[in-house]
């Protein structure tokens, strides 16, 4: 399961789809938005995605894991639009018969995520707001 | 030909638009219609960001060859996650 949604994830769907006979571990990765980024304190972010290929991308690294360790099944959701400070942005659940693959594949995925995945975080703070970019090192300023 | 053009994030911003409709001469790369842009869109260029290419949702290298009818986007750096 490899999708986007501007609904919040429901983390037991994706552990429900993980969910195998054959696994032994299931490890669940909730990335979660913070209230304060490089000093400032964060009102709201807001999630923009290229929809079509941020899924092709995220069902990319999921067939990239399969190829590198011995997992069961993977399942990965990543939110757009508006999130709350505190709730998911990101959850990953992924199955395997130990445990190790499950954590290394879970740890490649929100890497992957990053470098990527066509999704843009806009930040809110008090007094701006910013593009988030990390593939230049360096925040983007929003032009007004 | 005629490609279309989706915006998104900071450069949709700087575009004001979310998508449009390019016509290029034929044999035009993807590096050309970038710099096709900044002629109709000014603002468009963001100093010292590294952008990526995408063609029919994969990420084609800057001399990639476009086509009739094929959507184009430019990837800022991306912040998912």
């Amino acid at each position: 399961m490899f999708r986007v949604t501007d609904k919040p994830i429901n983390l037991q769907e994706l552990v429900d789809y993980v969910t195998d006979p054959e696994a032994g571990a299931i490890v669940p990765f909730i990335g979660t938005t913070r209230n304060n980024n490089e000093g400032r304190t964060v009102i709201a972010l807001d999630y923009e995605g290229y929809r079509e290929m941020a899924e092709k991308e995220l069902a990319r690294i999921g067939e990239e894991a399969k190829k590198q360790w011995s997992i069961c099944k993977m399942a990965i959701v990543h939110r757009l639009g508006p999130v709350q400070i505190g709730e998911a942005s990101v959850i990953i659940v992924v199955s395997s018969a130990h445990r190790e693959a499950a954590f290394a594949a879970s740890r490649f995925a929100i890497e992957e995520i990053k470098k990527t995945v066509p999704i843009w975080k806009k930040e809110v703070f008090e007094g701006g707001e910013v593009w988030i970019g990390t593939q230049s090192g360096q925040p983007l300023t929003a032009v007004k | 030909m005629t490609v279309r053009v989706k915006f998104f994030a900071i450069l949709r911003e700087r575009a004001g638009a979310s998508e449009i409709s390019k016509e290029l001469p034929q044999g035009s790369t993807v590096g050309d219609l970038w710099r096709e842009l900044q002629k109709d869109y000014p603002k468009l260029a963001v100093p010292g960001i590294r952008l990526l290419y995408a063609v029919n949702q994969n990420y084609v290298a800057p001399d990639y060859c476009l086509r009739e009818q094929d959507e184009v986007v430019f990837i800022p750096p991306v912040s998912g996650g």
